[in-house]
């Protein structure tokens, strides 16, 4: 049988306030354990939420950034059920008139093909506490610095068909926070996270399989192994003649499987209803035009405008762009170095590598982008070659310092004076003058490949510092002549 | 439709509230009569009249985005009934 | 000293007739020999009274003036007062010290009052008869074999007993009117948002008001002042400014229109208690009033519809008592889910778990449309009649209880017979209007009172009509026996 996978997602963001959504406590992250925990935030008796207005404002950037509508009269409702990190016994969150309404947004996949992926809502809530597992005398710890932290939870539609493009859109939105600057994206600190609703069909079946909810996967990694091992362990069941039932369950990345989460099982009726401490967040028009006016310039726009002024391909434009800090280094090397293309991949290439292989983000980058974008000036004034550059490049991510300083004290400067070169090339040829006989003997196909030999041959003599075009020029003149 | 016993454990449940064993009619038959009670309103027509949550319908002020809260985890956590290293104490919970 | 008025205490620490501390050592000493009797307090901060009273008298010699400043009070014990216990006279907060203040009791302790201590009231707030609490039922101090009313009924007892000039109380569906009128009190319940309910214990959010409980509407103008406006800690507190109540308590009546809702004269009504409810008109008449017949035809089913949204908010009001934080927590617990069972089965009394299970049910899957929504229109309807009734008058009067003080015990364990005693005061929460109780007689010398509302945010004229009433009548002066 031919199966077909069918996701949605629930993405929790954090949102990067400074206090909590309905309290004035701070929000940052690895505090020492309810240091952060106000009256509020402990659901002491008699204590009241007020609504921060920069949440509210987030919300509405990142409804305006999927082109979604804003409710202009949204609501919170009360989430009811006991868990020791929910301090009231219920969370505020967002039932029937969420802040932000249907919308989408577009994501590559891998073929170069655009896909767009409904975004059913987003709505505010409060984050809840953490509970501490380790051994307190057979006990648990509750640490509530996190209870009330705001987040916005993004529902997609079930539009997704397999675990990579799962993994796509979570990247999409991932990037899109941090462009709006709504969420740090800071996924180890649990700043974004996902759960995974993941069901399978025959192919060709129009109505959806019982779905399965995979909760708080916390890195793209694992997003798509948990999605492929929870669809393969459906596949099985259902196979084997089983049914899947619809749960929740947990990925363990060690066993690289999904595990019913038991304590989550009893059928939870959450009575959900209006809270009363709260009343009705109105959105003016005027309010929402003022948002919209100062949204930053968003991915896709990016995407277009990159093409459009740099003249780049759309792949390498979609690449650049993925990531706010990534387009600004980008366009920060072009500002100094000049050559569009030539910083695109010098960035996408070796930076990239480079990154990869140090495990970092590019905003800690060991080679800045005025470095990098010094680097292809002297590229492009023929002071060095490309391959020279990759020697200098290196040393500037081993810190040794500028490029210019580099190319100085390893003395990497490029030959360009004719004579130095031809005396070169002639010591060279006289040092292999059997192959230079050959070479005048072979018909025209067979010289090309051998005047390879010649040119490696004189960089190899050069240290690789002899201009590569002189080099070509005056060889081919004394061989032929 | 009156409740049962079994709905009252389930109702009891959902509240966390542990009933004994021997208040459970007595129980069962204070929240049929007050659903008794409740119930005369499915006589009335609510038909397009929307509901009211808040007496005034005004709507959410909000609150600047500042953090006015200091740590005062010794005095909130003097009247807790178990602590250790500034965290509240449980009995053990299995995920 | 214990029979003067807030507004005559005021007078006498003005003009040096006595200090705020003469006076508070006299009511701590007369709470303390009389209060047996009523166990209308459930603490008694005698030490933070005469410091209070201390502070308010040195204020005074250093020129401060104001009509509040060394004038004694007590709160009802939901009102959470930093480093005393709030106790919501249920075991669950027996041991909960606040680590706060609530706004009222910030703002009247910035006004110079004196805390004598903590009231009485059943438990969370949740009945009628005070005879709910944790620490045992208040006696109504004109026959101490009655109940006193409730849920403030530790407040409207003390106040009755003099023990205190003036208390706050709490009205969720007539919690200071009811009890105001079966201790012949002036109670008044404000507009919805009038005053904050930041500190105040919540039993059902969207219904709860603090207001001030007194023998005269002259007293209550005096509190209503220092309690009222806008606070940011309470996104439902109203900003609207706030009038001086004092004022207008003089303004003639001449012109002013009483419609008299028929709904309210009904079977159900004790005869002798609408006898006295007319003798109040005719009194109104004669200070010019205009009286005028009209209807609330909804009425009939707020009993109905408040028995769902109160237990509603209250079911996940009360969520967070659960022994985690603060407050009573089970012996031993063995697991999670019996640490949450045990101390909330234990901590609560039976009518707190009635209330939580009916609004649990309420709010569950499946019933929520049929018992929340439809409890949520029939309060627009509710709304909607005063809405239309106020078009055509400027106050609607009648009596604030179908029964006069029933004895302890009486209502025994049916929940829904006392749920019917407050069939006059719950539209008016349900609706958030305000609402004033004030003594207009007695019947076999149990106190009988009449009810007044008014539209949104005019507390001032309530006040004003009882406080007329008040210059021609003498019922709000008499005293119990014994008191």
């Amino acid at each position: 049988m031919q199966w077909e996978v069918v996701i949605g997602l629930e993405i929790h963001t954090q949102l990067a306030t400074q206090s909590k959504i309905f309290s004035g406590s701070a929000t940052t992250f690895g505090s020492e354990p309810n240091t952060q925990a106000s009256l509020v935030d402990l659901g002491m008796p008699g204590v009241l939420p007020v609504l921060n207005q920069e949440a509210a404002r987030m919300a509405c950037m990142f409804g305006l950034a999927i082109d979604a509508e804003i409710g202009p009269r949204n609501v919170f409702a009360r989430k009811n059920y006991f868990y020791p990190d929910l301090p009231k016994g219920y969370q505020i969150s967002q039932m029937d008139l969420p802040i932000v309404g249907k919308g989408h947004l577009d994501i590559a996949l891998e073929d170069g093909t655009i896909k767009r992926i409904g975004v059913t809502r987003a709505h505010l809530e409060e984050d809840a506490g953490k509970s501490l597992h380790e051994d307190f005398n057979g006990a648990t710890g509750i640490d509530l610095n996190r209870a009330g932290t705001p987040l916005l939870e993004i529902v997609s539609e079930p539009d997704m068909r397999s675990a990579k493009e799962a993994v796509a859109y979570v990247k999409a939105i991932h990037a899109l926070v941090r462009y709006l600057g709504i969420c740090d994206g800071n996924m180890a600190e649990g700043s974004l996270r996902c759960d995974c609703n993941v069901s399978i069909r025959p192919k060709g079946q129009s109505e959806f399989g019982t779905r399965c909810e995979i909760k708080n996967v916390n890195s793209f990694r694992f997003i798509e192994r948990a999605i492929n091992s929870e669809v393969q362990r459906q596949i099985e069941l259902i196979e084997d003649g089983g049914k899947v039932i619809q749960e929740t369950r947990l990925y363990d990345p060690n066993k690289d499987e999904t595990r019913s989460m038991r304590s989550k099982e009893e059928a939870n009726d959450y009575r959900y209803f209006p809270d009363p401490d709260l009343l009705p967040v109105v959105i003016e028009p005027a309010l929402l035009e003022s948002i919209r006016a100062a949204l930053p310039e968003l991915p896709t726009q990016k995407v277009e405008r990159f093409q459009q002024q740099y003249g780049l391909s759309a792949y390498d434009a979609n690449v650049l762009a993925a990531s706010r800090e990534q387009a600004d280094y980008f366009e920060q090397v072009v500002k100094i170095g000049g050559d569009a293309k030539l910083a695109a991949n010098w960035v996408m290439v070796e930076l990239g590598s480079l990154l990869n292989k140090l495990g970092v983000e590019i905003d800690q980058a060991p080679v800045s982008a005025e470095q990098l974008g010094g680097m292809l000036l002297r590229i492009r004034d023929n002071t060095i070659s490309g391959k020279i550059a990759k020697t200098v490049f290196e040393a500037m991510a081993a810190g040794e310092g500028d490029a210019d300083a580099i190319i100085d004290s390893k003395g990497l400067k490029q030959v360009t004076d004719s004579g130095a070169i031809e005396s070169m090339l002639d010591e060279m040829l006289a040092a292999n003058a059997e192959q230079v006989e050959q070479y005048r003997a072979a018909d025209e196909a067979k010289r090309g490949k051998m005047f390879g030999f010649f040119v490696g041959q004189a960089m190899k003599a050069s240290k690789g510092k002899a201009n590569p075009a002189q080099v070509n020029q005056l060889l081919k003149a004394k061989l032929e002549g | 439709m009156a409740l049962q016993r079994c709905d009252v454990e389930k109702i009891a449940h959902l509240a966390r509230l542990g009933l004994n064993e021997a208040e459970l009619p007595h129980i069962t038959d204070a929240l049929n009569s007050i659903l008794g009670l409740v119930d005369q309103m499915q006589a009335v027509d609510t038909d397009g009249i929307e509901p009211l949550a808040h007496p005034l319908e005004a709507s959410q002020r909000l609150r600047a985005d500042q953090v006015t809260e200091r740590n005062q985890r010794e005095a909130y956590q003097a009247i807790a009934p178990a602590t250790e290293n500034g965290l509240y104490l449980v009995p053990k919970v299995i995920e | 000293m214990h029979q003067l008025t807030l507004a005559e205490i005021a007078r006498g620490l003005a003009d040096k007739s006595f200090s705020a501390e003469e006076l508070t050592t006299t009511l701590l000493a007369r709470i303390n020999s009389l209060d047996p009797q009523l166990n209308s307090f459930i603490t008694v901060t005698d030490e933070l009274a005469v410091q209070q009273a201390r502070a308010a008298d040195a204020r005074r010699a250093a020129g401060e003036s104001g009509a509040l400043l060394g004038a004694p009070i007590a709160h009802k014990d939901l009102f959470c007062t930093q480093g005393v216990r709030t106790s919501c006279a249920s075991k669950m907060l027996d041991n909960f010290t606040a680590p706060y203040d609530a706004t009222v009791v910030a703002k009247l302790a910035a006004a110079g009052m004196v805390t004598l201590g903590k009231t009485n009231m059943d438990e969370f707030a949740m009945g009628s008869a005070n005879e709910s609490s944790h620490y045992g039922a208040v006696k109504n101090p004109w026959n101490l074999e009655h109940v006193p009313g409730g849920s403030s009924g530790g407040s409207a007892a003390a106040v009755a007993a003099r023990l205190t000039p003036v208390a706050t109380g709490t009205d969720t569906g007539g919690s200071i009117r009811q009890p105001a009128a079966l201790t012949s009190l002036t109670g008044l319940k404000p507009t919805y948002g009038r005053v904050s309910r930041w500190g105040m214990i919540a039993y059902a959010s969207s219904l709860d008001q603090g207001g001030p409980m007194a023998r005269t509407a002259e007293d209550c103008a005096l509190l209503l002042q220092g309690m009222a406006g806008f606070d940011a800690n309470d996104s439902t507190s109203i900003d609207e400014p706030v009038p001086d109540y004092s004022a207008s308590l003089n303004a003639s009546l001449q012109g002013l229109r009483i419609g008299i809702p028929k709904e309210y004269f009904g079977a159900g009504l004790d005869p002798r208690i609408a006898e006295q409810v007319q003798a109040s008109i005719q009194e109104l008449q004669k200070l010019g009033a205009v009286i005028k017949e009209i209807s609330l035809p909804n009425m009939q089913h707020a009993i109905a519809a408040y028995y769902v949204i109160a237990p509603a908010e209250a079911s996940s009001n009360l969520s967070r008592f659960d022994g985690v934080r603060f407050g009573y927590r089970c012996d031993n617990p063995k697991d999670l889910t019996d640490l949450y069972k045990r101390s909330r089965g234990e901590g609560f009394g039976v009518e707190v778990q009635r209330r939580i299970m009916v609004g649990a049910y309420a709010l569950s899957a499946g019933y929520y449309d049929a018992y929340y929504l439809k409890a949520q229109k029939i309060r627009r309807l509710i709304k909607n009649d005063f809405m239309a009734a106020f078009e055509g008058v400027d106050l609607i009067l009648g009596p604030t209880t179908p029964n006069l003080a029933w004895k302890l015990g009486a209502k025994g364990n049916d929940p829904v017979a006392a749920y019917l005693e407050d069939v006059y005061t719950i539209t008016a929460n349900l609706a958030g209007l305000p609402g004033l109780s004030m003594p207009a007689g007695f019947v076999d010398g149990l106190p009988v009172g009449v009810q007044l509302l008014a539209p949104y945010f005019q507390e001032a004229r309530l006040l004003n009509v009882a406080h007329r009433y008040q210059q021609v009548t003498d019922w709000h002066t008499r005293a119990p026996n014994g008191f």
